[in-house]
């Protein structure tokens, strides 16, 4: 009991239980809520897509907080799991009749094509710097969407098809397309669920946090901090910032699979320029490197656009406003002050206590 | 003959993406952030046109005036709001709340002119330029978009290289704190270059939808990605850079849809521009700054 006061109190065992904890309670609170009946349907509908942009806002906080290299191409690992994981599913249909193993093999498929993709992209990314680095992530991502969309894949019993622009196979009896172009994927067995996806949560969480806080993780800091004096003292730069991005994206990888396996179409314009950004806005307001920042604000801004679905046709348009204020707010000298009183107040109390000690 | 055509619709859709480029890099250069609401007031720029000429009946030179007023306004009244209280903050705040913008500006537009799209009649009109007996033809949109940027692009020289405030610019992205106290008022000077990129942004705008007259809330936001690429492909902060980023990228993706595969010119574009970084990082003009421990 004591150990667990002491992990409590660090700043470090207080984030991993904060992180868990919202994700469990939440967990709770919906399931018992669903029970109960006083969940709209369109909030059920979008209890997935949550999970998924969860996931996502943790693993580009890897990117983008951990390890400090701006990321604008981050739904294109999405896009690549997202599709690897719909095949896998659909060529595993007969071999395992289980859906949620089935979706689990998917998401481990997935991630190592999502991290397959990281080494392809990374490996030239990650020699660039800063804005250059984000647009060239940015280039990437277009790239991956443009190639899933004119990709054509169909399973017949001779196995696998596959051709790029044109369709240029015929498929034997009984075959299937399963990427269809421009068109993408329809008629998806929707595998996933909320269950699932809270599962992939804690297991995205359990890895990255461990990540985080571990050698490799505090190698991965200190080249975020000071790329020259990480390199003067041994440390594989680019090794450990190649590492963190592929991680980064399997994880990418993991969540396009939970979040195609909600949909019955699919296409690979989905996964655009503006999904990324969309993770990204949740990364930055949740904090960077902050993990339960990054659970929250990604939970809050799925859901914002629905619960202003009341004021129609000005929602989005609210929601821009609220963002604008937010970042305004975040850096402003109000805030600013603010803060500084608490740290304030903090002192004090830690002077108090430090007296009662030296009296007693 | 198919090649010089389709070399010519390169350069003026390079032109345009060329003339947008400017503005980023004007701004990229002297605020040094990425203002991801740039190709959203390309779009304010196209609707600005086409109201004053389709709903008021205006002249077509008319309503080009009225779209370089409301957009250079326009880029002044976002940064005095959403910027300037983050001068101080990370980049990426600066970052997301350009974003935000962007998203207004989408959704205002949305509200206002619905997403039915708008077809825009061309501003420019007359006769395309016949050549070769027929063979070859140029629009006079594609003349009109060559010689504006052109001229922007020099112009753009002379006033940062020879002006007083264009002195002062250079000074500020220099060194902000350092040109404070040589007495230039820091401020001023980038709402000066906020103004001069959205003008060129309504500019732009209005060419964008002579040379393709579809008008909806998110045309800016492709050729907004793909010009701020054509900054970067040409070195980010340098005006020929721009300038000649944004003709390459232009004719790249002309030959590429030409020669390669539609669906795929983008990804080749984009493929080009991933090259050109590894090869020089800081973009063909850019000038590279050494790192300092």
């Amino acid at each position: 009991m004591n150990k667990l006061k002491s992990y409590a109190a660090s700043k470090r065992g207080r984030d991993t239980l904060l992180c868990f904890g919202i994700v469990i309670i939440a967990y709770i609170i919906v399931q018992a809520a669903i029970a109960g009946g006083g969940i709209s349907s369109q909030i059920k509908g979008l209890l997935v897509p949550i999970c998924a942009y969860v996931v996502m806002a943790i693993s580009l906080n890897l990117t983008v907080g951990i390890l400090g290299e701006l990321s604008l191409g981050h739904a294109g690992f999405m896009s690549v799991g997202a599709f690897a994981g719909i095949v896998t599913t659909t060529c595993l249909a007969d071999a395992i009749p289980l859906a949620p193993l089935r979706l689990a093999v998917a998401m481990v498929v997935a991630g190592l094509f999502a991290a397959i993709a990281g080494v392809i992209v990374g490996v030239p990314v990650l020699r660039l710097k800063g804005d250059y680095l984000a647009i060239v992530t940015l280039a990437f991502g277009e790239i991956i969407k443009n190639i899933v969309n004119v990709m054509y894949l169909g399973l017949d019993d001779a196995g696998l098809h596959f051709s790029l622009v044109n369709q240029n196979f015929q498929l034997g009896d009984g075959g299937k397309m399963i990427i269809n172009g421009p068109i993408g994927v329809s008629g998806v067995t929707k595998l996933s669920t909320f269950t699932s996806g809270v599962v992939l949560i804690l297991v995205t969480l359990f890895f990255v946090l461990n990540f985080v806080n571990s050698r490799t993780g505090r190698a991965v800091m200190a080249v975020r901090d000071n790329k020259i004096a990480a390199d003067s003292i041994g440390i594989s730069t680019s090794h450990y910032k190649l590492l963190a991005f592929v991680v980064s994206a399997a994880f990418a990888g993991m969540a396009g699979t939970l979040y195609a396996m909600n949909f019955s179409t699919v296409t690979a314009a989905k996964f655009d320029f503006n999904t990324s950004i969309l993770v990204l806005v949740f990364v930055v307001l949740g904090g960077l490197g902050n993990i339960w920042g990054s659970i929250i604000a990604a939970t809050l801004l799925t859901l914002l656009p629905e619960l202003l679905r009341g004021l129609s046709n000005y929602r989005m348009l609210i929601y821009a406003i609220l963002l604008i204020a937010m970042m305004l707010f975040n850096n402003s000298s109000f805030k600013v002050r603010l803060l500084e009183k608490r740290a304030m107040r903090q002192m004090e109390k830690a002077e108090k206590a430090g007296g009662k000690k030296e009296g007693a | 003959m198919s090649f010089l055509n389709h070399l010519i619709s390169g350069i003026s859709l390079g032109s345009i993406y060329a003339i947008i480029a400017l503005g980023y890099t004007m701004v990229y250069g002297i605020a040094k952030m990425l203002n991801f609401a740039h190709g959203d007031v390309i779009m304010v720029g196209g609707y600005m046109c086409f109201c004053a000429t389709t709903y008021l009946g205006w002249p077509a030179w008319m309503g080009v005036v009225l779209a370089v007023i409301v957009c250079t306004a326009l880029g002044v009244v976002i940064e005095r709001l959403a910027y300037k209280p983050l001068r101080m903050a990370p980049s990426l705040a600066v970052l997301i709340t350009a974003i935000g913008v962007s998203y207004f500006l989408q959704n205002a537009a949305l509200l206002i002119w619905s997403s039915n799209p708008k077809t825009f009649t061309s501003v420019v009109t007359g006769e395309a330029l016949s050549l070769f007996g027929g063979q070859m033809q140029i629009s006079k949109v594609t003349l009109v978009a060559i010689a504006a940027c052109l001229v922007i692009m020099v112009a753009l020289m002379l006033f940062t290289g020879k002006s007083k405030v264009g002195t002062a610019m250079r000074a500020v992205s220099e060194d902000k704190g350092a040109a404070q106290l040589m007495g230039i008022n820091v401020n001023t000077t980038i709402s000066i270059t906020f103004a001069i990129g959205s003008g060129l942004a309504a500019i732009a705008g209005v060419l964008l939808c002579s040379a393709y007259p579809t008008l909806m809330p998110t045309t800016g936001s492709l050729p907004g990605i793909k010009a701020f690429t054509a900054a970067v492909f040409g070195g980010i902060g340098s005006i020929p850079g721009a300038f000649i980023g944004g003709i390459l990228l232009g004719i790249i993706e002309i030959f590429a849809k030409a020669y390669i595969s539609t669906q795929l010119s983008d990804a080749i574009v984009f493929a080009v521009l991933i090259v050109v970084l590894l090869v020089k990082p800081d973009g063909l003009l850019g000038k590279h700054v050494s790192e300092k421990v």
